[in-house]
């Protein structure tokens, strides 16, 4: 009984905190922009269940995508097993759904291999971070908490895995030796790989029991902090993949967006007598200074990096050298976003900490080295976009600050002369028809 | 050979007439002598095939790419908008270009703005011309030489076009090779962006380098392009490694013209 009410505290506790931590990063999300994104929701569904469900950006890496495959497999299909494993915590039952039968000891038996290929899948993750040690998980931007946070994952489910496995095969044992509570007249589920482990299991089934009620709760509990521990991690993705894809830019990769409030003052410009259309108060700024000048959906991408680096390792810039990361740019992002939202958290919502994403995160010279070739947003499994984010803080240093580099500064002077990003008189733009071949 | 006769939409409209399709020279196209070449093919080709075309001429002004990509939206849509009227005054329906970057900003961020029509790039209209039977194209010179295409940005990962470009030179008997990074892997030139009109920020590499040497290294007689900006930047990657006088830098429309014998 004290079990139980133990369970149902811990359950209520685990849940709470981690809705807790989903409101607040829905608080943070909406400190966004808004923009409406309810346009074609049948293509959103589609690409939706293309690219999140069904991991079709993974395939570019085959190793990778092989072994991602089993962890996202095994880690749905082995969480239906958390559903059975509440029901007997909270009611003191054990294995609650065997009266499913040869389903259920299907079930059981597809969790096992699943459980074990789980186990392969974080050892070979973990060799690629750590003997192999891929340029992508080593470059500037993965300083001590991006490496350890994806360490600390696999290392967990590793334990979680193994407690699973061995909570089976004491369970299997003590089902064999008919223990009370254990028996039930038949041996329920199967146990393809924990029977293995079987000869390693001590004899005496009060030492069986204890081991089979450690994992037990080892595994929820353990299951319990990482759904709490997610919301905090690059491993956030396993949620927001889905709402993230929904929501992709469903226009051409090369279309850029045309800003409404310029467009309403350029008419003006171009047409004096044209009457202003009836806006809500002007923007506060053109372009992106820091995380509350970026949309809802930038700031969402933020929180559904997972911080693979297969954006960066595209990048031409990050390629030769230059100081630009576009995973950089996607973890500075949250990083003050998650500042900010502490602020709000601390201080109210009007608290000024005089930081700001661009400069105090992101620099001048990270952003003028994109060549907005969009390789970053095509590599990105879960299509993220962190070219926009780059072009809205151009925005903001051009038309806010007017601190573009000084070439660049020359070029726009020559659009607006000449018509033309060269020196050359409109007149001219007939040559090519005089030359001679 | 026929003499090039290229009439402006201004011309046209006081004949009373209107070009199937208006030719969008472009910047680089009308002032830069690399890509003078490519816009003289471009326009000889439309006069081969019967295609009634005509140019902007002195009406003509910059897109405003360079401008957007830079972030300054004020210019781009002053440069859109001014642009918008012209063509709607024109009344033009069909554009095509030889530059994906005008391609790309005509296409797909004129349209908001006022500006809607059918935008092709060179690449594409040679392909619905071949397909049409209007232009028929055999391998002459570059019968069996070892090409390779290098995908401009803001043609295939900006707007999914990477079988036009292919197709239409392979029409030329090649032997076609393609690089590791291509189509929606493709390696920028290192220009997008605006970084056409500014020296790169400081690494280790210059990026048209890294592709020149990611091409050569295949042994190509010719690295075909379809961008203005892909010309100058590969251009001067070949000739870092002082490899312009065995290996070509070409236009698509160049070695179509060429082949047909009308360059």
């Amino acid at each position: 009984m004290i079990a139980n009410i133990l369970f149902v505290l811990l359950l209520i506790a685990g849940v709470g905190l981690f809705t807790k931590k989903i409101r607040s990063v829905i608080r943070n999300i909406k400190l966004g922009q808004d923009l409406n994104l309810s346009d074609r929701p049948m293509e959103r569904l589609q690409t939706m269940i293309r690219v999140a469900l069904g991991q079709s950006k993974m395939g570019s890496r085959p190793v990778a995508a092989f072994f991602h495959v089993i962890l996202y497999v095994g880690f749905i299909i082995i969480n239906i097993e958390v559903i059975e494993i509440i029901i007997d915590g909270v009611f003191g039952t054990h294995r609650v759904l065997s009266f499913l039968g040869g389903f259920y000891n299907f079930l059981i038996g597809s969790f096992e291999y699943l459980a074990f290929l789980v186990l392969i899948a974080c050892f070979v993750f973990l060799s690629r971070r750590n003997i192999l040690k891929l340029k992508r998980f080593h470059m500037k931007e993965m300083t001590k908490w991006p490496k350890s946070d994806a360490n600390i994952i696999l290392i967990t489910e590793i334990f979680l895995m193994s407690a699973f496995l061995i909570m089976n095969a004491c369970d299997f044992q003590l089902q064999t030796l008919q223990a009370e509570h254990y028996f039930k007249g038949e041996i329920v589920g199967a146990f393809p790989i924990s029977s293995a482990l079987i000869s390693f299991l001590p004899s005496e089934v009060s030492t069986l029991e204890f081991i089979e009620r450690f994992c037990w709760w080892f595994h929820i509990i353990g299951i319990l902090a990482f759904l709490n521990y997610v919301p905090y991690s690059k491993h956030f993705h396993i949620m927001l993949a889905f709402p993230n894809t929904y929501y992709s830019k469903l226009t051409p990769k090369g279309q850029f967006t045309n800003m409404e409030s310029v467009t309403n003052e350029v008419k003006l410009m171009l047409d004096p007598s044209a009457t202003p259309p009836p806006t809500d108060a002007p923007p506060a700024r053109f372009g992106a200074k820091d995380v509350q000048d970026l949309t809802w959906k930038q700031l969402m991408d933020s929180y559904s990096c997972t911080e693979c680096g297969r954006c960066t390792s595209a990048c031409p810039a990050n390629i030769t050298g230059k100081l630009l990361s576009p995973r950089k740019i996607m973890m500075d992002t949250r990083d003050r976003l998650e500042e900010v939202g502490k602020n709000i958290d601390q201080h109210g919502a009007d608290f000024n900490d005089s930081k700001s994403l661009l400069g105090n995160y992101i620099t001048e010279e990270e952003l003028w080295a994109c060549t907005s070739c969009n390789a970053c947003t095509e590599a990105c499994p879960v299509n993220i976009d962190p070219l926009s984010i780059i072009i809205d803080m151009r925005r903001y240093l051009v038309m806010e600050q007017s601190t573009a580099p000084a070439e660049l500064q020359g070029m726009f002077a020559k659009i607006e002369n000449n018509g033309a990003p060269w020196q050359f008189p409109a007149s001219d733009r007939m040559n090519w028809t005089k030359d001679e071949n | 050979m026929e003499k090039l006769v290229v009439p402006t939409m201004a011309d046209m409209m006081a004949k009373g007439e209107k070009p199937e399709v208006l030719f969008w020279v472009g910047c680089a196209g009308s002032f830069d002598d690399r890509a003078k070449k490519v816009t003289k093919a471009v326009a000889k080709i439309l006069q081969h095939s019967g295609v009634s075309f005509a140019v902007l001429g002195m009406e003509e002004s910059c897109t405003g790419d360079p401008a957007k990509r830079a972030g300054h939206e004020f210019l781009f849509q002053m440069q859109a908008m001014s642009n918008v009227m012209v063509l709607n005054g024109y009344e033009v329906t069909k554009i095509v270009t030889a530059c994906p970057h005008c391609f790309n900003t005509i296409k797909n961020e004129y349209p908001s703005l006022g500006g809607n029509y059918e935008v092709v790039h060179h690449s594409q209209l040679l392909q619905q011309l071949i397909d049409a039977g209007r232009l028929k194209v055999e391998g002459g010179s570059f019968k069996g030489k070892k090409i390779t295409f290098h995908d401009p940005c803001y043609l295939g990962r900006a707007n999914g076009e990477y079988e036009a470009p292919r197709s239409v030179i392979q029409k030329l008997d090649i032997y076609f090779t393609e690089m590791k990074r291509s189509r929606a892997n493709g390696l920028c030139c290192g220009a997008g962006g605006a970084q056409m009109f500014k020296e790169p920020e400081n690494g280790n590499k210059d990026i048209n380098i890294e592709r020149a040497e990611e091409a050569l290294a295949l042994n190509p007689e010719i690295i075909a392009v379809g961008c203005p900006f892909c010309m100058t930047m590969l251009s001067d990657g070949v000739k870092n490694f002082n490899k312009e006088h065995e290996v070509q830098v070409k236009d698509i429309a160049e070695m179509i013209a060429e082949a047909i014998d009308i360059n």
